[in-house]
């Protein structure tokens, strides 16, 4: 480890030279924050600083009274002796690469990202750097992200066929980042209303806000008692399975989009009619180019089970290691 | 191939019944003929070859990606499926192959394939997976090993022949019954209306299943109108005497002729032709009892048996039930008269075959003292027949029921975890549990259901924080959970280091209140086991 600028404390990784935290998990002093998913992005730290494409989306996460600033991707600012400055990470709005320097020596914390087009954020931006520190969600050479389009194509016919049928359309997806490139794709096609549940209409509006053009959006909660959603597409995050909310689609067909999905074995086990491989983190192929890309001599590997990509990389010639953030995150990224 | 794969998609994504005949159901109107019967063939469970071994697949992989075996192995442990793992690793083919039709595969390709030497054969599949679409090369591997399963029964794809043609399900699941050969002149035969001379005498009838009794025994109304027999752990099995002629067909649909002479030469002294319904039984002449399974098991696999293993191993058809008598159907008939009618036929004769014995009864009391010994005699618990019942096709509830002794128990701690394959791929979900041999765990049952999907979470969660060794796949724990199993019977067993091999464990419990300390011993198992 690279120790004056990067060191995993039980907070989350901490830059000594520059004294700043990387999505602190609890409350610290100065916080640099990667992008707004809740597991990422936690109130009650004295300074953030993110990506002002994001600054909208963090705001609801930090509180209005938070302390930000928002810096555009490429400016350099300083923390001490350190120029840090944000880079597109293509993860969803507003998500950034951390890029550190200090007396030439250059590392790149990637946060979470993915190599995909996504017309709802700036596509991710490689870094060259001497240490690049990469998230590894799918770092299995079985997830292979399929085109978008062909995704959804899939997602259209099977709204279609609930149309036919006559019933509910609900499609799960994360609220943040994921729900809406759902819905900015959806609108090449369509001009069709989509039903959002409560907890993605914020999140909808901040995009549309931001100029991300998507299709209409009605929030479920504003439709009459008792009508009728058959042959309607309705999104909500996936905790909204299985709770009462649902009772209203009556005999709908249920959909999950997330990389899991990939596995027919998770797309069995999660008792949805149908799943969609829709993922915003990089895919294997996206995380082998974007090590490449970084020139790093180091690499180190956070998120998930690492154990794979670390051994591929090393027979690949690279130096890898583990990063072992002393607490794992919930993710609820994940996927 | 790419209309069965589409279908095969259709069906895997989706738990409704009903979506899966409707599926089925408009395959077979749009699909050629000759692939729609394979499909039926496939899907109705029927054997396929295995082709190639999983190491020539595991070879011929890396060979194509340049992914090192290490890479190819921890992919599978994720993916849970070797088929699978291929079609996501494989850059994607240009589907080019895609337009094959499946009984091409089926009658020419896949044959074609294990003539070839392995590298030939590796090198084949390789050209293969190249031109097919990933969805298209997992079906094609599953082909190749023998291994499609997909959640359809056979009931389900017979109802799915008898919505496409119009029809009966009985008469289709007739018709389907015994070796049916896929082609399309076969699957024309199975929609035709019934012909004066329909020859259905190679085929056994499909088997009446019973259900497992549930609640209370008395719920079953007057005992008199039940007929109670000995629930025998055997294999199930029609035996047929037809134009001086043997037949033998396992519940499983499968032939077994030349396995068990003694059933066939017993067959011939049978007074007129008939199909019997029974179970096939290793006996142990002295003590008029069954003899374990595990000594049916060497008769099984061999198919012609020597003298020595013939007289070891003796073989008994216990006959329950009387499908056919000298050319007539006798489905329809109530039990009763099936039962008196069968009685008459064995009774003169002192073979081979035997009558599985009425337990005749006037109050459930009795029956219910009577099941207590069914251990004893080495059977599973009670068989209780509705005496008016007619002999129905598949399994329907209500007529026969199975009362099985309470399976034994015993606590044991959770030593391995494994991940599991399909559904639960990904999630350690095979677990072996070992119980206590002086001061040491020793391993004596693996178990791989009884939990449900939030305990599975838990404890997967708990095993990959609580590993202290990995032997590839398989994990080691600390050892500190206690779980309850149930299982049917215990036998002593060379073969397993415990010294006992448990039949049929299964988790009826965690037992989150218990410490390893107050897991049962071996001697406990060894007590109980039996042969």
């Amino acid at each position: 480890m690279p120790d004056d600028l990067l060191l995993p404390r039980p907070q989350g990784l901490y830059c000594p030279a520059g004294d700043f935290f990387i999505d602190p998990m609890e409350p610290v002093r100065r916080a640099v924050v990667t992008h707004a998913h809740a597991d990422h992005a936690r109130s009650g730290s004295g300074h953030y600083d993110v990506a002002a494409a994001g600054l909208g989306l963090m705001r609801e996460r930090l509180g209005q009274d938070a302390s930000i600033t928002a810096h555009g991707y490429g400016e350099a600012f300083r923390h001490g002796p350190v120029t840090v400055s944000l880079h597109p990470a293509g993860h969803v709005l507003g998500s950034a690469q951390v890029r550190m320097e200090l007396d030439g020596r250059v590392v790149v914390v990637s946060g979470d990202y993915k190599r995909d087009p996504d017309p709802t954020c700036e596509p991710f931006e490689p870094v060259r750097c001497d240490v690049f520190v990469t998230e590894s969600t799918f770092g299995l050479p079985v997830y292979r992200w399929p085109p978008m389009d062909a995704v959804i194509d899939e997602l259209s016919a099977w709204w279609g066929d609930c149309a036919r049928r006559g019933v509910p359309a609900v499609l799960f997806c994360y609220a943040l980042g994921k729900a809406q490139r759902i819905l900015a794709e959806l609108a090449v096609r369509t001009e069709r209303t989509v039903h959002l549940h409560g907890a993605m209409l914020r999140l909808v509006e901040q995009y549309r806000e931001a100029g991300v053009r998507m299709v209409p959006t009605e929030p479920v909660s504003e439709s009459a008692r008792g009508r009728d959603f058959a042959g309607e597409l309705i999104m909500a995050p996936p905790s909204a399975a299985g709770s009462p909310w649902m009772k209203r689609f009556a005999k709908a067909s249920t959909g999950f989009a997330s990389g899991w999905m990939q596995i027919r074995g998770s797309r069995r086990r999660r008792g949805y009619d149908r799943g969609f491989v829709v993922s915003d983190h990089a895919d294997w192929p996206g995380l082998l180019q974007s090590v490449q890309q970084s020139g790093a001599r180091r690499i180190y590997i956070t998120h998930g089970d690492g154990e794979t990509l670390i051994r591929h990389l090393r027979d690949l010639g690279h130096d890898a290691q583990p990063l072992r953030l002393l607490r794992e995150r919930d993710s609820e990224s994940g996927g | 191939m790419r209309r069965f794969a589409k279908l095969y998609a259709e069906l895997d994504r989706t738990a409704s019944t009903l979506a899966k005949r409707e599926a089925m159901a408009a395959y077979l109107r749009e699909a050629p003929p000759a692939d729609a019967a394979w499909a039926v063939h496939v899907l109705a469970g029927g054997k396929l070859r295995r082709l190639a071994t999983a190491t020539e697949l595991r070879q011929a992989l890396a060979e194509a990606t340049g992914y090192a075996d290490w890479l190819i192995e921890d992919s599978y442990q994720h993916v849970g499926d070797l088929a699978e793992t291929i079609a996501l690793m494989l850059p994607p083919g240009d589907g080019s192959l895609g337009e094959v039709p499946l009984h091409v595969w089926l009658e020419q390709h896949l044959p074609a394939l294990a003539k070839l030497d392995s590298a030939e054969r590796i090198a084949t599949l390789q050209s293969w997976w190249l031109a097919l679409k990933p969805e298209q090369v997992f079906l094609l591997n599953k082909l190749i090993t023998g291994a499609l399963r997909v959640g359809v029964s056979q009931r389900l794809v017979v109802q799915a022949l008898a919505a496409w043609s119009g029809q009966p399900t009985d008469l289709i699941a007739h018709r389907l019954s015994g070796t049916w050969k896929p082609t399309s002149r076969a699957l024309a035969a199975l929609a035709a209306p019934v012909g004066e001379d329909e020859h259905l005498a190679d085929r056994p009838y499909p088997f009446f299943l019973a259900s497992p009794l549930e609640g209370e025994v008395t719920a079953l109304g007057d005992p008199r109108d039940w007929l109670a027999e000995w629930k025998w752990d055997g294999i199930r099995a029609q035996l047929m005497w037809r134009e001086g002629r043997a037949g033998l067909w396992s519940r499983g649909e499968e032939r077994l002729d030349g396995r068990f002479p003694e059933i066939e030469q017993a067959a011939a002294s049978l007074p007129m032709d008939g199909v019997l319904d029974g179970e096939l039984l290793a006996w142990d002449v002295q003590t008029a009892r069954p003899l374990p399974f595990t000594a049916l098991q060497k008769r099984i696999g061999k198919l012609k048996p020597g003298p020595k293993l013939l007289a070891g191993t003796p073989v008994r058809f216990m006959a329950y039930d009387l499908i056919e008598c000298a050319g007539e159907d006798l489905r329809e008939r109530p039990l009763h008269e099936r039962r008196a009618r069968l009685t008459e036929l064995l009774e003169p004769t002192d073979t081979a075959l035997m009558l599985s014995p009425a337990l005749v009864a006037d109050a459930w009391d009795a029956l219910t003292a009577e099941r207590t010994h069914a251990r004893e005699r080495q059977t599973e618990g009670l068989m209780l027949k509705r005496l008016d019942s007619p002999y129905r096709v598949g399994r329907k509830r209500g007529d026969w029921w199975k009362w099985k002794v309470d399976p034994h128990t015993l606590d044991a701690v959770l030593l391995y975890a494994q991940p599991g394959h399909g559904r639960r791929a990904g999630l350690f979900t095979d677990y072996s549990f070992g119980v206590w041999d002086g001061d040491e765990l020793v391993t004596v049952a693996k178990a791989y259901s009884g939990l449900d999907d939030a305990e599975i979470a838990r404890l997967d969660r708990w095993i990959r924080a609580h590993t202290i060794e990995r032997f590839g796949p398989v994990r080691a724990v600390e050892p500190l959970h206690v779980f309850e199993l149930a299982f049917e019977a215990v036998q002593l067993s060379g073969r397993h280091k415990s010294g006992v091999a448990v039949r049929f464990p299964r988790i009826a419990r965690w037992r989150t209140d218990k410490q390893p300390a107050d897991a049962d011993h071996l001697d406990d198992l060894r007590r109980l086991a039996t042969g």
